[in-house]
């Protein structure tokens, strides 16, 4: 991809180009700025901010903040700090993103190998699912959590997820497998492998960079949730964003900017994280299927 | 009873039948060739044998075993698909073991039989990489060593060669009918090349439009075409098939045909049963290589009759020279050794072996039977 690129540039001149490189430097520094306000001010006692100097760099390096965001700040009633709700967070994000994207990676070899009438119009319901806005769900699959007894656990937190999550992800398989070869399938047929063995056999190892993409965005998705968490966790499992609204709406005592600022890189570090190390993957999963090679 | 039995066999979808009636049998150790154009139902039909498609109606039976509804995998046939199907995350050992791994045969006995297998095929020395990291002949080899591991009843090819390049597919065509003879299989192979079909199969069925047209040796198909479908279809160039009528001369038939210039040329029939035709319109069918100048003229042909005729185009093809000239006005291929002394715009007189000729009825396009 990148030895392409030099050849298809168009060619322009000294001029137009540094003009260019300039104007993206300018959006540069604009898209980085309240990534800056937020470093800068999370490494500040809580006096440098107060006094007007948020854009400054800190004159004082500490970490407290970060140590109090995570271990004692106070969210809701209690001086926990936003770790509890961490693991909170991880115990529902974890089985959510694996068990979607396994039931999408499912979905989509069905709807691709194993056709059966009506199977365009089942996916096309399917796809509905990605259209679907959060707010319309959230009485009736209260009732549903409710009837099912998960009302208030992290499990139905989970299951809210991945309901919601399979339109998606059956989605990104099913376009995957739409150009994966048929014949390789039907040689697994014949050599006497069955429906499960020929996907995790055959099709699973095949996948990866499109379950790259399915749990990266399913992660974002779940990690970054905020109305579901509020809606259907209970006082104990709360996600990191629900904690952090907390932790940040707090309407007594002194607003700690430098507290909010810490802890809401901490909300956004492992959505950071799985990019970072999944990431090269993403954009070529995501091209997968539309050229051919 | 055969080895391999295609009993009245149809394939529909819908209202719509693909594949009608089919009868075949193929005994052990055949090698059956499908041939035809795409979209003649040649791939359906290896894929019923193949369990991969259902049968509408008929019967399919191997070893007097009837298959109709058995799964692929227990129907002891192995398959060589067009594409390799090699699985692109296994290794080639891995590739060629799945089967039988599959069929649940212990891991010491499936390495004993791939050795044996990468051995007769020569590919050890690359058990342990991917597909990806090998060429494409070398694909061709791994495909089928996965199909040979498995010692089936028959083997069925789906246009294994079409994937490979001009010189390579001639090679490996030799190698498929090397292992042929050597291992005496039962192989049901589907291709469009009908050159393949020739070389490699000891019988050949010709399809078109979901019928079988004809099913025969080699030598039947190309020496007795059943229709004029099959006539063109077989044979690189295609047969000649020119307009004529049916005359008597000294008692015996003869093909009036129009030269270029309007005039009527004679060529006396070996086939005494045309004199029935007499006065009636034909469609003779002339091979391109038994119109030759005299000196090559077959010795051993009891009726080489002679003809003069303009040369439009000469194109000389290394081996061959291939002259057109026009016969009842339709482009006619001769077929002449590389240094006959043949010159575009002049006349020429060329020998024609009509003990070869065969005459077609018009209304149905099936050949007159001797």
């Amino acid at each position: 991809m990148s030895v392409a690129t030099q050849d298809t540039a168009i060619r322009t001149g000294r001029v137009m180009r540094t003009l260019i490189y300039l104007v993206l430097l300018l959006f540069v520094l604009f898209y980085m700025l309240p990534l800056y306000v937020m470093l800068v001010n999370s490494v500040k006692p809580l006096e440098e901010i107060t006094g007007g100097g948020m854009m400054n760099l800190p004159q004082v390096f500490t970490l407290e903040p970060w140590f109090k965001a995570w271990s004692s700040a106070q969210i809701g009633v209690e001086p926990t700090g936003l770790s509890p709700y961490f693991w909170n967070s991880i115990k529902m994000v974890v089985p959510a993103v694996i068990i979607s994207t396994v039931l999408g990676a499912l979905n989509g070899y069905v709807l691709t190998k194993w056709r059966f009438r009506g199977d365009t119009i089942l996916f096309g319901l399917m796809l509905f699912a990605c259209f679907i806005p959060f707010q319309i769900v959230l009485i009736p699959m209260a009732r549903v959590l409710g009837e099912l007894g998960l009302a208030g656990s992290t499990w139905g937190l989970s299951l809210v997820h991945i309901v919601y999550g399979i339109g998606f992800t059956t989605l990104y398989f099913r376009n995957y497998y739409a150009v994966f070869p048929t014949e390789l399938i039907r040689a697994a047929q014949i050599d006497g492998a069955g429906f499960f063995q020929i996907f995790w056999r055959i099709l699973l190892p095949s996948s990866g960079p499109i379950a790259v993409v399915s749990i990266i965005w399913q992660f974002t998705n779940i990690w970054n949730d905020f109305l579901f968490g509020a809606s259907f966790a209970g006082a104990n499992n709360q996600p990191m964003t629900v904690a952090l609204n907390n932790l940040v709406q707090a309407s007594h005592g002194v607003k700690e900017y430098n507290v909010h600022f810490a802890g809401a890189i901490l909300a956004a570090l492992p959505t950071l994280l799985v990019y970072i190390v999944a990431g090269r993957y993403f954009v070529r999963g995501l091209m997968a299927g539309s050229v051919k090679g | 009873m055969g080895f391999l039995d295609i009993d009245n066999t149809t394939k529909s979808y819908g209202a719509v039948e693909v594949l009608h009636n089919v009868d075949i049998s193929v005994e052990e150790g055949e090698f059956l060739v499908l041939v035809g154009p795409s979209g003649c139902g040649k791939s359906t039909l290896l894929n019923m044998i193949a369990g991969l498609e259902d049968i509408s109606s008929g019967e399919i039976r191997i070893k007097d075993q009837l298959m109709n509804g058995v799964h692929p995998s227990k129907r002891n046939i192995a398959m060589v698909f067009q594409s390799y199907a090699l699985y692109p995350n296994m290794t080639v050992g891995q590739n060629i073991t799945f089967g039988l791994e599959m069929h649940g045969v212990p891991k010491p006995e499936r390495e004993k039989a791939m050795h044996e297998v990468a051995n007769l095929l020569q590919i050890e020395n690359f058990l342990d990489r991917k597909p990806g990291a090998l060429s494409g002949g070398q694909r061709q080899r791994v495909a089928m060593g996965r199909a040979l591991v498995r010692n089936p009843d028959v083997f069925l090819f789906d246009e294994p060669l079409s994937n490979l390049d001009a010189k390579l597919r001639v090679d490996m065509r030799t190698e498929i009918k090397k292992l042929h003879q050597k291992l005496g299989t039962t192989i049901v192979y589907v291709t469009h090349d009908q050159i393949e079909a020739l070389t490699l199969s000891t019988r050949i069925a010709v399809m078109n439009g979901g019928y079988v047209q004809q099913l025969g040796t080699p030598q039947e198909i190309y020496d007795t075409p059943a229709n004029i479908f099959v006539a063109t279809f077989m044979g690189s160039p295609a047969m000649n098939v020119i307009p004529a009528k049916v005359d008597m001369q000294n008692g015996r038939p003869v093909a009036c045909v129009e030269t270029h210039d309007g005039t009527t040329s004679t060529l006396p029939f070996s086939q005494d049963n045309l004199s029935e035709w007499n006065g009636k319109d034909i469609l003779l069918g002339i091979r391109p290589e038994t119109i030759t100048d005299e000196d090559a003229a077959d010795r051993k042909s009891s009726n080489i009759a002679h003809l003069t005729n303009q040369v439009v185009v000469t194109e000389p093809a290394g081996s061959d020279t291939f002259v057109s000239m026009t016969l009842g006005g339709r482009d006619v291929i001769a077929r002449m050794r590389s240094d006959a002394e043949v010159k575009p715009g002049a006349d020429f007189t060329f020998a024609v072996n009509m003990e070869k000729a065969v005459a077609f009825d018009p209304a149905t396009e099936m050949r007159i039977p001797a």
